[in-house]
Order: C-alpha cells, then sequence, then structure tokens
C-alpha cells in the first residue's frame, strides 16, 4: 500500500511502530498532491515547507515516545478555517490576502497534538453553494469523474480526501456542506450536533446553522477527528458546555436491538434517482440484517426546509457579512471615493453573484414590512421541523436516508439557476435547522459509477450512536474499500 | 411574487452593494423565483408556534472575567487595507 492511501488508524500505527516516519509520509502527501492537483484543483493554498517543518517536529516528537492520535498525521483545512499566518480566503476575492492573526479552536486542538496540515482547501464562496462552482478562484473535479462537481460548500476536503491528497479533512456544514460532498465524493463526512464543537475562528456564514466537522476516508478516522475537535470552549457562546463521550470506544456498540427510522416520504420525493433510491434501501437493508429494525417515521413538516433554510440563511449572512467594509480587513476598491462608494465598489467587487444573490435576499427577508412575513414565519417553520424529529426520536434510535437526491451532476449544469442548487439540499438541510447531527457513508456507486452516501441522523449529542451504526455498516460492506481511478 | 427594479435598487443600497444596471433585470428575476418558492411557507399554519432561533436551548454563556492577552495593535492592524499611526484610515466622511 502507498503511504498516501493511509487512513489515519494505519499510519498512527506505523509512526507508534517507528516503521515509517512523519516527514516520509507528509512528502507522500505532498508528492500525491503534486501529481493529481492539475486534474482535481482541491487546494487553495498549499503549505508545503511549514508541512515538512511540522513533521519534523512530529517526528522529534515520536522519537521521545510520545505520541498522540494526530501526531504527524498529514492533514487539510477548509479554507473556511482561520490559520495563523497561512492565507485564508473563504473561496472570496475579498479574502484573497487574508492573513489571520489566530487560529481556530479547531486548528489549535489539531496543532496540540502535531497534526501536519499540508494546505487549505476550496470551496463555495463563504461556503454558498454545493458545487465549489461559486468558489472565486476555481472549481474542484470530482475525483471519480473529473468532469463532475464534487459537491460543496466543502468539495475541496471531499475531493482532497476521496484522491488522497492528505489523510483526512475539517469542513463545515450549514445545510449540508460536509455530507453532501463526502456522498458525492464517496468518503465519509459527519456533521455534529450544533454547539458540539466550537466555531471561534470559523468565517462566519449562519451562525445558527454553521458547525464543523470532520471527512475522512473511514468511520474510525472521523470519530478520531471528532474527539480531538469536540468540547466547550469559552470563546464560542453557542458551545454547549456537556461532556465529550469516548467516540473511539463506542465505535464496536454495534446496531443490535436499535431502531432506524424510515422516512418513507423522503423516497417519494420528485427527482430522486433511482440509483440512489436503490442504493439508500439496500443500505437500510444491511442495517437490518445485522440486527436493527426499522420503523416507519413521518416528517411532515421537513418538506418546508428548503424554504425555511433560504430565508433563514440568507438573512444570517447578510448580517454576519456587513463586516466586510475594506477597512479592516480584506479587499479595498474606489480608494480615493467618498465613505459610502467605497463601501459599495469594495463589496460588489469582492463577493461573487451567489453571495450578492444570497445578501440581497436575506436584507430583503429582514427589511422593514417583510420580517413578519418572512424571517418570522421560516423560524416558526423551523420549530415545527424540530417538533419532527423530536417526535420521531420517540420511536426510533437513528434516521435513515438519502443525502442527496442524485449522484453528482456535470459541472455548469446548474450554474444559471439557483433554485435548481438549492433543492439538491433537501435531504441534508433539515439537520441543519434542527441543530442535529448528520453523517454520510459509501453505501454504493450509480450505473455511471459515481459515489452515492447512506445519511445517518440521530438525536442532539448522540454522535457515539451515529458513528457505532456507521461502523457497523462500513465493517459490513466493502464500498469505503472503493477508490477513484485517477490518472497523473 | 414580482421584484421591481427600484426594490432591488433599496435593498442593494441597504446591503451596501451597487448592481450594474445590466445585471438588474436577471437579479430580479431569480430573486422573484427564490422567493415564490419560499413563500410556500405560507401554507402552513403557524398560530402559536413560537419562533426558533437556536437548535439548542443554552443560556447565559458567560466566562470567567479573567485579564489576558489580546492581539497586539500591530497585529489588529497587518490586514488593514490602509493603515496610519496605529489608525485604521478610511475615506473622508463629513
Amino acid at each position: 500500500m502507498t503511504l498516501h492511501s493511509l487512513t489515519i488508524a494505519q499510519a498512527h500505527d506505523l509512526l507508534k511502530r517507528r516503521q515509517i516516519s512523519s516527514v516520509e509520509l507528509t512528502r507522500a502527501v505532498l508528492d500525491r498532491i503534486a501529481a493529481v492537483e492539475p486534474q482535481i484543483k482541491a487546494f487553495l493554498t498549499v503549505t508545503a515547507e511549514q508541512a515538512l517543518a511540522a513533521a519534523r517536529k512530529a517526528d522529534a516528537t515520536i522519537a521521545q515516545g510520545r505520541i498522540a492520535p494526530l501526531t504527524g498525521i498529514p492533514i487539510a483545512l477548509k479554507d473556511v478555517l482561520c490559520t495563523q499566518g497561512v492565507r485564508t480566503t473563504c473561496g472570496s476575492r475579498i479574502l484573497e490576502n487574508f492573513i489571520p492573526p489566530f487560529d481556530a479552536f479547531v486548528v489549535q486542538r489539531l496543532n496540540a497534538q502535531q497534526a501536519v496540515s499540508v494546505g487549505k482547501l476550496n470551496m463555495d464562496e463563504f461556503a454558498m453553494g454545493s458545487t465549489t462552482e461559486h468558489s472565486a478562484f476555481q472549481t474542484t473535479c470530482n475525483p471519480w469523474d473529473t468532469t463532475c462537481i464534487p459537491g460543496g460548500s466543502s468539495g475541496g476536503s471531499a475531493a482532497a480526501v476521496a484522491a488522497d491528497m492528505c489523510l483526512a479533512t475539517l469542513g463545515s456544514d450549514t445545510g449540508g456542506s460536509i455530507r453532501q460532498p463526502a456522498s458525492h465524493c464517496g468518503v465519509v463526512g459527519l456533521k455534529p450536533t450544533y454547539g458540539r464543537v466550537s466555531r471561534f475562528g470559523l468565517v462566519a456564514f449562519a451562525s445558527s446553522l454553521d458547525q464543523i466537522g470532520p471527512l475522512g476516508k473511514c468511520v474510525a478516522d472521523c470519530a478520531w477527528l471528532l474527539q480531538v475537535i469536540a468540547g466547550h470552549d469559552p470563546a464560542d457562546a453557542t458551545c454547549a458546555p456537556c461532556e465529550v463521550p469516548d467516540y473511539s470506544a463506542a465505535l464496536t456498540a454495534g446496531v443490535q436491538g436499535l431502531r432506524i427510522g424510515i422516512p418513507r416520504s423522503y423516497f417519494e420525493v420528485d427527482g430522486l434517482h433511482p440509483d440512489v433510491a436503490k442504493a439508500v434501501l439496500a443500505a437500510i437493508a444491511t442495517l437490518e440484517s445485522l440486527g436493527a429494525r426499522t420503523v416507519d417515521i413521518e416528517l411532515p413538516y421537513t418538506k418546508y426546509g428548503v424554504a425555511a433554510y433560504y430565508v433563514i440563511a440568507p438573512s444570517e449572512a447578510s448580517s454576519n457579512l456587513a463586516r466586510y467594509d475594506g477597512v479592516k480587513y480584506g479587499r479595498r476598491d474606489a480608494e480615493t471615493a467618498e465613505l459610502l462608494e467605497m463601501y459599495r465598489a469594495t463589496r460588489s467587487q469582492g463577493f461573487g453573484p451567489e453571495v450578492q444573490r444570497r445578501i440581497l435576499l436575506g436584507t430583503y427577508a429582514l427589511s422593514a414590512g417583510y420580517y413578519d412575513a418572512y424571517y418570522r414565519k421560516a423560524s416558526q417553520v423551523r420549530t415545527l421541523i424540530m417538533r419532527d424529529f423530536a417526535q420521531a426520536f420517540e420511536k426510533c434510535d437513528l434516521i435513515a436516508a438519502p443525502v442527496t437526491p442524485a449522484p453528482a451532476t456535470l459541472i455548469g449544469a446548474h450554474t444559471d439557476d439557483p433554485l435548481a442548487m438549492y433543492l439538491s439540499d433537501i435531504y441534508t438541510l433539515p439537520a441543519n435547522l434542527a441543530g442535529i447531527p448528520g453523517i454520510s457513508v459509501p453505501c454504493g456507486l450509480s450505473a455511471d459509477g459515481l459515489p452515492i452516501g447512506l445519511q445517518l441522523m440521530a438525536g442532539h449529542f448522540e454522535e457515539a450512536r451515529l458513528l457505532a451504526a456507521a461502523q457497523a455498516f462500513e465493517q459490513a460492506t466493502p464500498f469505503h474499500q472503493a477508490k477513484p481511478r485517477i490518472n497523473p | 411574487m414580482k421584484i421591481t427594479p427600484e426594490e432591488v435598487a433599496h435593498v442593494a443600497h441597504l446591503a451596501r452593494l451597487q448592481i450594474a444596471p445590466e445585471a438588474v433585470g436577471k437579479i430580479c428575476e431569480q430573486v422573484a423565483t427564490i422567493l415564490a418558492y419560499v413563500d410556500t411557507l405560507g401554507q402552513v399554519d403557524t398560530h402559536d408556534v413560537p419562533p426558533t432561533t437556536h437548535a439548542i436551548a443554552l443560556t447565559n454563556a458567560f466566562r470567567d472575567d479573567i485579564p489576558h492577552a489580546h492581539l497586539s495593535r500591530e497585529d489588529a492592524l497587518a490586514n488593514a487595507p490602509s493603515s496610519e499611526d496605529g489608525f485604521f484610515v478610511v475615506p473622508k466622511v463629513i
């Protein structure tokens, strides 16, 4: 096996037994990036020198007999996470030259274990999009078929893991931005419970929905990463001060006796691709064969999830993105103009079309006379969606569903039709609105050879149960071992 | 739902954006399409339903009031498009 193909657990074992060094491993990953990046375009910044320096330090630590789960492991970060001294663009021209003076909380946690960051990954601008086509810099290609989108907004993250350009990554998920690209690229992606992971240093999109989570080659790697990044941080007032269980220990719990809720109406949605329906239903049958039993559940209000989300998220974004004013950091245009003119020029030239569209939509929804009809109404529907899940979880322990209605689409398919792109988020948005955790696990390939994901969702702070079920499924099926063929 | 070019201009002003004249028509159309879809929320009876702004119930998330180091002025200004004598420079306001 080549070094860049290793999982975190495999690499950790070899590092611990001193059969490989972190420098060798990091070099292998950097070589892999150099070989396949021209086709995949996953990275916005590659930090080769810093990575090798960090790897040498990790090797010194390991030589002293000290090794944490991520010590010396080459990872990469979605470019929405602030990294001290390393450019953080958020996929936007407005932050093209922004060098954060601090690390995000999750980056501090990775650094404390001496994980080795090899770079920053492409994304839709400000995480607004499901394809990476809304990145100001480049469109990432799906490693399984480079004419297709990798999903988004964490498309660079999912593609990099699938193409072995890092062992694992962190992404962010506001409406499906971890789970959807994980599904499209055939990797595992976990959105934790809202409040499970501190967002300090995560560039804000929609603050009542944003959450950071791992993408990895297997469920166990996501459990390891979550273990490191979860927990209370006084610097994020929305971060829950509740205990972090031992996720790796919970992985062996299996699904025996678990009740899996099936929202039957989710399989009657117009536009659900037959290959996706078939793979997900087969995955549910596998869970049953492993000892789970299924119960039918109703989530009647979740069909309004897309409509509620596309009021709430743009409204919060219009407020969050008001900070980009050409004064404190980021780009400035019309240097010599008066203040208002400078604001307008900076923001219109710094933000791309999708971001401007969402700012306009959100500003409209919050403007005088429309607040009750849009934001308040959507927030009330959000309550009903949360009640749907609360009632469902009285009857079941987990919910199984598709991640996306269809496998990855061709690059360019929806670029002129924003609503069509929004509707592809139908299965992922409800978990963000309800704040519950969700995971995407590979469950097969379409007839065209594109990956399909199974989504599992659980109640608030039930990540351990989610990971255990995902692990049981993964170990019983061959899907996670399938690799895209990339010819460098 | 119809959105007029005047409404787009008003909202763009509120958001401090400048829409190119040739783009206004397309934006009106796209925003109207999205709002027409969002209007399906009107089908839901939300009488007596409280709004949710946060999925997890947390109250009074205060941290201990302990002095600690903050960003230096130099670091805080390092990304500014323009600064002088330890201050951000902005265009003439009045």
